[in-house]
Parts: structure tokens; C-alpha cells; sequence
């Protein structure tokens, strides 16, 4: 993907918290990020650690109250997202930046056919008439190949299979040509079959459509098989940046590294069980004031619970938040 | 569709003919006689021969199937003959209420307009003013609105009818003098001003009852809108960059009125028979104040025909809910 083309979409800074009954809880701290013309971003993590919030935030999109997103800026096709006027914030969702979501089976609405539910965004964002959406609603579900697409227009979601509603999800957020698409767990919901076409479909599309891709996901085997860049999330936080290669070879954040730990192999010997990371992640009541992950981490050290660590660069396009330094022979992990 | 509303309506025939039957035994195990109110004097012969007139010297078996023969055969017929001018009914055959000995059906069809005015116009301002409240109450959860939403549907629901009526008659009737407290049935609506004095003489009774009818079904609409509004298909609508409303007013409310509906087509039933109290309280001449006098008055066949009529609403109207829901539901296929 090309280097140094300026960003679509840049995000400084992200903090949003959520005011519950128990106090605040900081699900994003911090959080800075971009992302290149048509360039595929991993976004990984463990439940919890601020993934979904992170992508929800800069698009408008969590309830508030009891979600309050209060600082940074978001920057997309020279705006900033978050003080923009509502009606802006419209049109660029789903007009210039399209979702996806986790389970297919709930996103879509049941009393609608699918077709309107396609034409909806394109008569409100690119002003079509009805001949001119339902025309490019069909050819839409074609794209995300769905057989006779035009009869399956008139069709409610309750008649698709999870895989089929995933495609046509896509098709929902295809429908205006976006810039970015923000894809959030969309395999997840899927078994392994249906998530390998859905895989596959994706990275043909981008093949053929060339918009930026956000994909966030727990499956770090998925992350290997797409993306182009990944970045790792901890407790509401980015520990680590690095191109997928080198994500993978190098890995720095022993977050990381326990992580890609985790992946049960195949063809390995039989193991007594799976490796896990012991401990729980972290409560986020307060906004950080240490290392996050210093409770679980092996290579923790005193300087470790006095400072939260910065991101600092630790090869090209590589960047972690950490202070240890694994020695050079331990790099291969 | 149409094969499952024809199945239910010919299941809809035992039920109706068991419920008949069990209207039939309650009433003839309920205790009290025709005759009680005859004066004392009237000696026991003439009293057995009174018996007799009535047709109660047969056994119950008997009665019972005259009175089947009577509600399904004869007086359909005499309503096709009273339409189309025909003479198909035996006139002696029909079903005679026994206070006022005359046709029972003649009366009800004379009592239905009053009730179909005050308690079905209750009925719809009620639903028209409960879905809005719910709407507006679900949408701003745990605002001023729905707080006073939810204060006065509580007071609406928990607050019997007869001590709102009885309040409103006091209040606005006895001290202020604004509406009549008594509801004149032989008003006729012939120009302007009879028109306001019939809308005067509604108005307390319609909002006693809308008052009851909106409680409960914005609450309902409330909860429903809420259950929706947490969809992920919501999320789904909000990211294609729909406004608010769309979101709310379409994607929302389409998929929460089909429970509301399916409330509002159940409570239909009630309009007719229901309302029984108000009617009682305002003086309204309609079919609750007429079953309640049956009931005083022993007027069995008034009792039982009245009473069927209601089942038999019931049930149709439980057919019609299910057919809706079917209607608004695409996921619901009954075929």
C-alpha cells in the first residue's frame, strides 16, 4: 500500500467515557491512529479493551448519555468529525464511511425487505430516485454475490442464512461508495466455512473498489490472512503498531506476545491444554496512570507502576507502549 | 392466510358452542328465580302456569337447544328478513327478554349506538393519545416527560373508573355545572346546537374511559419502543446516516407497534362489553347498563344471548390479532 499518502482518516487523541452508576469508566484513552487510502488496519484485542467503543466514538455512533466522548479530534476529508454539525456527521456515515457489524443476524431490520433497506441509504446520501436505487441496490447484492439478485430484492432478512445477511450488510455499506469501511467483528457471528467466504469476498472487493478498510476482530489468524497494518489494543489503550509481518516476527508489547501465544496450532505436538494470558483485564475506573498490563506482564518492573508508557517507535512504521526492551535473541518469539 | 383464517374459524364453531353451553350451566346453577319479583299473593298454580309461559317447566337439555335453534337459526333468519324484506323467520320463534318482553336482539340493537359512541370513541382517543405518549416517553427514557408520562398511567390504571366518574361528576357537573351528569339517550343530533349539547353529555364519560385506555396502552407502546429501541438493527439504521426520525419514526416504531396492535385489536372486544361501570355511573343507556339490568332482574335469555354476544366477539377478535400479526410480520407465516 502506498507510504506517506496522506491519511483518510486521522485520529488523535480519542477519549470517551462511559458514566455509569459506579462511576466513570475510561473504555478509550488516548487513542491516536490513522489510516491510508486503501490500506487494510487490523484492530485487535481482547473483549473489552476498547476496540468497537474506539471505531463507535469517532463516527457518532454510541448512545450518550451514558457514552461521553470527550476529547480528541477526528479528522476525515478535512473535518473534524467530532464537532461537526449533526447533519455532516449523517451524511458522512454511510455515505463516506460504511459499517459493518458483529451479528448479522440482528443488524438488519425484519419488517423490511432487503431491498429497501439497500436503497435507503442511496436515495438519501446520492439522491436516487426508486427505479435508481432498487437498479443499483441489485447490483449491489450481485457484487456481494448473491445468486438472483433481483427476486431476493423483494426478500426479508429472516429468509437469508447468517451468511447471506452478512453479504448483504456489505452491500448496505458499499451501497455509496464509501472511503472507509469499518468492519466490527463481522465474521465473528460466522462459522469458520461462511467466515472464509466472507474473507475472501472482502478482499476482493477491496481489490476492486480500493477503499480503506478498518477491521476489528479478536481472531489474530484472520489479522495474518488480511491486513496490511495492525494495531493492538489493552485496556482502552494502543500498546502496539506495526505493519502485519512485522507484527508477527517482531512482536515488542509482551501483550503482543502473549497474545500470538494464544493461537492454538494445528499441526504442533498435542498440547495439554491451551496456552492462556493469566489474570484479568484491567477495570478502567480511573484514566491510566500506570502501565495497564503491568499486573499480567512477566517483565514488569518498578518504573512499570509509576508512569503509563508512551508509544514510542521501535523500527519503521513500528511503534510500542512499553519500557522493556526484549534482548536481541528473544526478538524471534 | 387465507387457508389458516378459514381453519380458525371453523375451530372457532366448538368453541363458541362450548362456551354457549358453559354460559347456559352457570346461569341455570345460578341461584334466583323469574318469578321472584310477582307478588306474594299470586297464588302456586298460577305461578306453575307463569312457569310454563316461560318455557321453564322443560328440562335444561331442552331450553338449551331451543335457545341454540333460537340464536343460530331463527334469528339470523329474521335479520335477513328485516333486511331484504323477506318472511323466512317464524315471528314466535325468536328470543324474548323476559323484563322487557320484547325481541332480545331488538334491544340490543337499539342499546349498541349509545355504547358504540362514548366507550369505542373512549377507545380510539385512547389509542390515539397512548401511542405518542409511548413513543415520546421510550425515546427520552427517564425524562420530565416520561416521568409524568409514567406518574399519570399509574394513577390512570391504578384509579377504578367509578371513583374517576364519580370525581368528574362532582367537580365539573355538581360544582361547576360545565356537563350534565346524566347522560340523555333520547337526544337526537338535528342541527348545531343538539350536536354540542350530545358532545357536552360524552365528554366526561369518553375521558374517564380514554383516560383508563390510554394508561395501559401507552405503557405498552412504551415498553415495546424500548425493547427496539436496543436492537442492533437500530445501530444498523443510525450508521447508514438515517436522521433520528427515520430511525425512531420508521425502523422503530414499525417493528414495535406489532405487539401494541395485537393489544389494541384484544381490547376491541371490551368496547361492547366493557365499560359496564362507567356506563352505570354516567347513566349510559348502552349494553353494559343492559346486561347489569338483565342480571337484576333474573332476564335469563338476555343474560345468555348478551353474554354469548361477548364471547363471541372475543374470539373473533383474537382471530383478527393473530391474522394482523401475520399481516405486520413478515417473519410470521401461518400457511
Amino acid at each position: 500500500m502506498p507510504d506517506g499518502a496522506s491519511p483518510v482518516l486521522d485520529v488523535k487523541g480519542l477519549k470517551t467515557v462511559f458514566r455509569t452508576r459506579g462511576g466513570e469508566v475510561h473504555a478509550v484513552n488516548s487513542v491516536s491512529f490513522d489510516l491510508k487510502p486503501g490500506e487494510l488496519l487490523g484492530v485487535v484485542g481482547e473483549s473489552g479493551s476498547g476496540k468497537s467503543v474506539t471505531m463507535m466514538s469517532l463516527i457518532g455512533l454510541l448512545p450518550s448519555p451514558p457514552a461521553d466522548v470527550r476529547a480528541g479530534e477526528v479528522l476525515f476529508g478535512g473535518t473534524d468529525l467530532l464537532r461537526c454539525p449533526q447533519d455532516h456527521l449523517r451524511a458522512v456515515r454511510g455515505g463516506e464511511i460504511g459499517f459493518i457489524f458483529q451479528d448479522p443476524m440482528t443488524s438488519l431490520n425484519p419488517v423490511f425487505t432487503v431491498g429497501f433497506q439497500i436503497m435507503e441509504p442511496l436515495r438519501k446520501h446520492m439522491g436516487m430516485d426508486k427505479a435508481a436505487a432498487r437498479k443499483r441496490a441489485q447490483e449491489l447484492l450481485e457484487l456481494v454475490g448473491i445468486p438472483d439478485a433481483r427476486r431476493r430484492l423483494d426478500d426479508f432478512p429472516h429468509q437469508f442464512s447468517g451468511g447471506m445477511r452478512q453479504r448483504v450488510m456489505i452491500a448496505i455499506a458499499l451501497a455509496c461508495d464509501p472511503k472507509v469501511l469499518i468492519a466490527d467483528e463481522p465474521t465473528t457471528a460466522l462459522d469458520v466455512t461462511i467466515q472464509a467466504q466472507i474473507l475472501e469476498l472482502v478482499r476482493e472487493l477491496r481489490r476492486k473498489l480500493g477503499m480503506a478498510i478498518v477491521w476489528i476482530t479478536h481472531d489474530l489468524g484472520v489479522i495474518a490472512g488480511i491486513a496490511d497494518r495492525v494495531i493492538v489494543m489493552y485496556g482502552g489503550q494502543i500498546v502496539e503498531q506495526a505493519p502485519v509481518k512485522d507484527l508477527f516476527h517482531r512482536p515488542r508489547h509482551p501483550y503482543t506476545r502473549a497474545l500470538l501465544k494464544t493461537i492454538p496450532s494445528v499441526r504442533g505436538e498435542r498440547e495439554a491444554k491451551l496456552n492462556v494470558i493469566e489474570g484479568q483485564p484491567p477495570i478502567l475506573i480511573a484514566a491510566p496512570t500506570a502501565c495497564s498490563f503491568r499486573a499480567r506482564c512477566p517483565h514488569a518492573f518498578d518504573r512499570c507502576a509509576r508512569e503509563n508508557p508512551a508509544r514510542r517507535p521501535v523500527g519503521p512504521g513500528h511503534d510500542v507502549a512499553c519500557f522493556w526492551d526484549p534482548a536481541p535473541e528473544a526478538s524471534d518469539a | 392466510m387465507l387457508t389458516y383464517t378459514i381453519r380458525r374459524l371453523l375451530i372457532a364453531i366448538p368453541t363458541l358452542l362450548f362456551i354457549s353451553l358453559v354460559i347456559f350451566l352457570i346461569l341455570e346453577m345460578a341461584p334466583g328465580d323469574p318469578l321472584a319479583d310477582q307478588p306474594l299473593t299470586v297464588p302456586p298454580e298460577v305461578r306453575e302456569k307463569m312457569r310454563a309461559a316461560l318455557g321453564l317447566d322443560q328440562p335444561a337439555w331442552v331450553r338449551y337447544l331451543l335457545w341454540l335453534k333460537q340464536f343460530f337459526w331463527t334469528e339470523p333468519l329474521h335479520l335477513v328478513d328485516s333486511l331484504f324484506g323477506t318472511a323466512f323467520a317464524d315471528p314466535t320463534g325468536r328470543i324474548v327478554s323476559w323484563q322487557f318482553r320484547a325481541p332480545a336482539m331488538d334491544i340490543i340493537w337499539q342499546r349498541l349506538p349509545q355504547t358504540l359512541w362514548v366507550v369505542g370513541l373512549a377507545y380510539v382517543v385512547g389509542v390515539v393519545i397512548a401511542v405518542p405518549i409511548g413513543i415520546i416517553s421510550a425515546y427520552r427514557q427517564y425524562s420530565w416527560f416520561d416521568n409524568l408520562g409514567t406518574f399519570v398511567s399509574m394513577v390512570g390504571f391504578s384509579v377504578p373508573t367509578f371513583f374517576t366518574g364519580v370525581v368528574l361528576i362532582i367537580v365539573f357537573a355538581v360544582n361547576l355545572h360545565w356537563f350534565p351528569s346524566i347522560y340523555d339517550t333520547t337526544l337526537k343530533v338535528t342541527d348545531w346546537e343538539s350536536f354540542l349539547k350530545q358532545a357536552r353529555q360524552m365528554v366526561m364519560p369518553v375521558t374517564v374511559l380514554a383516560l383508563f385506555n390510554a394508561s395501559q396502552i401507552s405503557r405498552f407502546m412504551r415498553a415495546s419502543m424500548l425493547d427496539n429501541l436496543q436492537q442492533d438493527y437500530v445501530r444498523t439504521a443510525r450508521a447508514k446516516g438515517m436522521s433520528e426520525k427515520v430511525v425512531v419514526l420508521r425502523h422503530v416504531l414499525r417493528n414495535s407497534l406489532i405487539p401494541v396492535v395485537t393489544v389494541i385489536a384484544l381490547g376491541i372486544p371490551t368496547i361492547f362489553g366493557g365499560a359496564i361501570i362507567t356506563e352505570q355511573v354516567f347513566k349510559v343507556n348502552g349494553l353494559g347498563q343492559l346486561l347489569i339490568t338483565a342480571i337484576y332482574a333474573n332476564d335469563l335469555p338476555m343474560v345468555q344471548t348478551l353474554t354469548f354476544i361477548f364471547a363471541a366477539l372475543t374470539v373473533l377478535f383474537n382471530l383478527i390479532a393473530d391474522v394482523l400479526y401475520g399481516v405486520l410480520d413478515p417473519r410470521i407465516r401461518y400457511d
